[in-house]
């Protein structure tokens, strides 16, 4: 451990000056990065792409946090095929264009062996051309809407059967049937809503209702009548960011909880329920692979070296979790393969499992997204959230819904 | 009678909102020309006034934090106004290019400096129990936290009306702003005038950024949602004007809140921004505009 100090400390350094460049000018593609030095032999350089400011700064410095952990713990156990492991960090700002920018800058000067990083949809989508124009790997750590299979990308958070099927398939368990469904305005929620309707149509659940509101959306006054006029037996929501935060004051503000008009919240993880207020929470349902409670001994681990690392304060949430998994996979995958070669660290992955904090995990050898297991969960008034049913085993990914008969029609976009 | 009664209540409450973050600007922007960029992230330093206050104070004394948060944040916004205004804006009165992009600057170093002393998750600031739930009344639903926007507001509103046309600092004020080198020569010292409106309209920011935590989130980049708003009811309301300001927010809050409900949040914008380009296009001085006879 006392061997990392000073490297991690000028990585501090590194890491808030980028984050204060990257405030102030939000282009530069130059940007100071991270340990700085040229020892090429000893050390296989990895990119690091989150926001880390604009709006969606408040999501994935955490995810980053939980990389350079994972990188971190590798590099102390001798890092990969000898060498260790030297992360290049660079802040996508918020901005997808600035995504692609940076993808490319990391790629092409930093020459890093893979990529880990984004968190909407949107900046994924302005990744993806760049990173396979150059063959070169993402790893991405969010939970997304599925229909997709970049042979380029990792997907270690959730495809839509892995979290928004499960979710419904308790609502309907639960003998919810009729849905509102809430969401902002971009790719993830129409798609998610656009096969929650399939669901719906096959399964004999009515769609009572359909909002969305711009990202960023701080004003849910009129969103909140038209819930009390539709009256429906579960709230869909799949808002995303600082949107939710306004959206359950305004609920709590005109007297409406869990019980009244209960929610089941697809991006609502641990870090965002302390911003919302617990009050305003409290038994609602949310939908993820991972909680900071659940229970495996590698999660305590986890959750001790997080907490260990960045402070007591701080939660682990499903996003972070399958960052710091993403990391690990990606490593034991390179020094499977005995080589950081796009293609033979693709072929190395294929089957691989990883007994991660949420479980054990297998990479999926067609489509590069992993099994997880599906957790229904509750906020309690602790402000974590307890596991409330779940999947009895993980869950294959399939990203095209293949297998479910009633999406036969679906295609991405067309909200 | 079912549906437009309690939208007519959501409307008010937009507007509550929407002139509780433009009057500020009425003073910064409309008074003197200054195009803040930062108003947003003094709003942002009003909205962690209560967070903090109420960590200091510990948990049995939420409410009362929150309460003192209001005055409090009066003062620390307006003294970092005050500081800004002395430090740089003064040096580039007349050049609202330069002030806009200075400004700009400095809210995103503001942005970043919250983000490294509080984190960039937001944070939580508890509502004081007298604020919670609702009031019933049949098919309205008036939220506690809504009727204190909209009576802050209305109260604010009246006092700034009373400081600018009853006061002698307010007059002053106005006077500075209708003909600088009359008032100049008349021995009144602009100088401190200025200082004074710049005080003023960020220390309303702040108080501002206090009320909106009730109902929306707090963290490093709540200031960027609300500026192009708080812009759009000074231009619209036309340049200085309290009273345009509050007739606009008004105006505006019911539109939204209407569009809103007959089709989608997004759509809803798209028709107020609409609404907006085809009025500036008949009425570009704004709703009610200062007449004078200065050469200019």
């Amino acid at each position: 451990m006392s061997a990392l100090r000073p490297s991690r400390r000028t990585f501090l350094a590194a890491v808030v000056s980028l984050g204060l460049l990257g405030a102030c000018v939000s282009d530069s593609t130059e940007g100071g990065s991270a340990g700085g030095g040229n020892a090429q032999g000893d050390t296989i350089k990895v990119g690091i792409l989150h926001s880390l400011s604009g709006t969606m700064a408040i999501s994935e410095v955490s995810v980053r946090d939980a990389e350079l952990l994972a990188i971190e713990e590798i590099n102390a156990a001798g890092g990969v095929l000898g060498k260790q492991i030297e992360p290049v960090i660079e802040d996508g700002a918020s901005d997808w264009p600035t995504f692609a920018e940076k993808a490319d800058k990391l790629i092409n000067s930093d020459k890093v062996a893979a990529t880990f990083g984004g968190w909407t949809s949107a900046s994924r989508k302005a990744m993806l051309p760049v990173f396979e124009r150059n063959e070169s790997l993402l790893y991405y750590p969010v939970q997304y809407e599925g229909l997709e299979a970049s042979p380029y990308i990792f997907y270690s958070g959730a495809t839509t059967n892995q979290q928004i099927i499960p979710a419904l398939d308790h609502l309907k368990a639960q003998g919810a049937r009729t849905l509102f469904l809430v969401g902002s305005d971009y790719v993830f929620p129409r798609t998610a809503n656009q096969i929650i309707k399939a669901y719906a149509g096959a399964n004999g659940m009515e769609i009572v209702g359909e909002e969305y509101t711009p990202l960023g959306n701080t004003e849910y006054a009129t969103v909140v009548n038209k819930l009390q006029a539709a009256q429906p037996d579960f709230v869909f929501n799949t808002l995303n960011g600082d949107s939710n935060v306004a959206f359950f004051k305004e609920l709590s503000n005109v007297g409406l909880d869990s019980t009244s008009m209960p929610t089941l919240s697809v991006s609502i993880a641990e870090e965002e329920i302390r911003g919302i207020g617990v009050d305003n929470l409290e038994g609602h349902l949310v939908a993820w692979n991972y909680y900071q409670t659940t229970d495996t001994p590698e999660n305590e681990k986890f959750v001790a070296a997080y907490k260990a690392k960045y402070g007591e304060n701080r939660v682990t949430a499903d996003p972070i979790e399958a960052g710091y998994v993403q990391v690990h996979l990606w490593a034991m995958a390179v020094e499977k393969a005995g080589s950081t070669e796009v293609d033979a660290v693709k072929e190395a992955s294929k089957g691989l499992t990883f007994d991660a904090p949420e479980g054990t995990v297998t990479i999926d050898e067609e489509n590069q997204h992993i099994s997880k297991t599906a957790r229904i969960g509750q906020v309690g008034a602790d402000g974590l959230i307890e596991e409330i049913a779940g999947s009895d085993a993980p869950i294959e990914p399939d990203p095209f819904l293949t297998t479910y008969p009633w999406a036969a029609n679906l295609s991405q976009g067309n909200g | 009678m079912e549906v437009w009664l309690p939208q007519l209540f959501a409307g008010l409450g937009v507007a509550a909102v929407l002139l509780l973050i433009a009057l500020g600007l009425t003073f910064t922007f409309g008074q003197m020309n200054v195009i803040n960029m930062a108003h947003g992230e003094f709003i942002m330093a009003g909205a962690y006034t209560p967070y903090v206050l109420q960590g200091v104070m510990g948990a049995g004394l939420a409410g009362v934090a929150f309460g003192l948060a209001l005055p409090v944040a009066f003062l620390v916004t307006g003294m970092l106004g005050l500081v800004l205004e002395r430090v740089l804006i003064r040096r580039l009165y007349g050049r609202p290019l330069d002030t806009l992009l200075v400004t700009w600057g400095i809210s995103l170093m503001l942005q970043q400096l919250a983000r490294d002393l509080f984190g960039a998750p937001n944070v939580q600031v508890v509502a004081p129990a007298w604020l919670r739930g609702s009031l019933d009344l049949g098919p309205v639903t008036l939220s506690y936290a809504r009727v204190f926007t909209i009576a802050l507001v209305s109260l604010i509103v009246i006092a700034v009306g009373i400081y600018l046309t009853r006061l002698a600092h307010g007059r002053r004020m106005r006077a500075v702003m209708q003909n600088r080198q009359l008032a100049g020569c008349s021995g009144i010292d602009t100088n401190r005038v200025d200082q004074l409106t710049f005080f003023v309209g960020s220390g309303l920011a702040g108080v501002a950024g206090v009320a909106l935590t009730l109902l929306g989130p707090v963290g490093p980049g709540i200031g960027t949602v609300y500026i192009v708003d708080a812009f759009l009811v000074v231009i619209v309301g036309g340049l200085g004007q309290l009273r345009g300001a509050v007739i606009a927010a008004v105006a505006l809050g019911l539109l939204n809140s209407f569009l809103e409900y007959g089709s989608t949040a997004s759509l809803a914008k798209v028709g107020v921004f609409a609404a907006i380009v085809v009025f500036l296009q008949f009425r570009p001085q704004g709703l009610v505009a200062l007449r004078t006879r200065a050469l200019t």
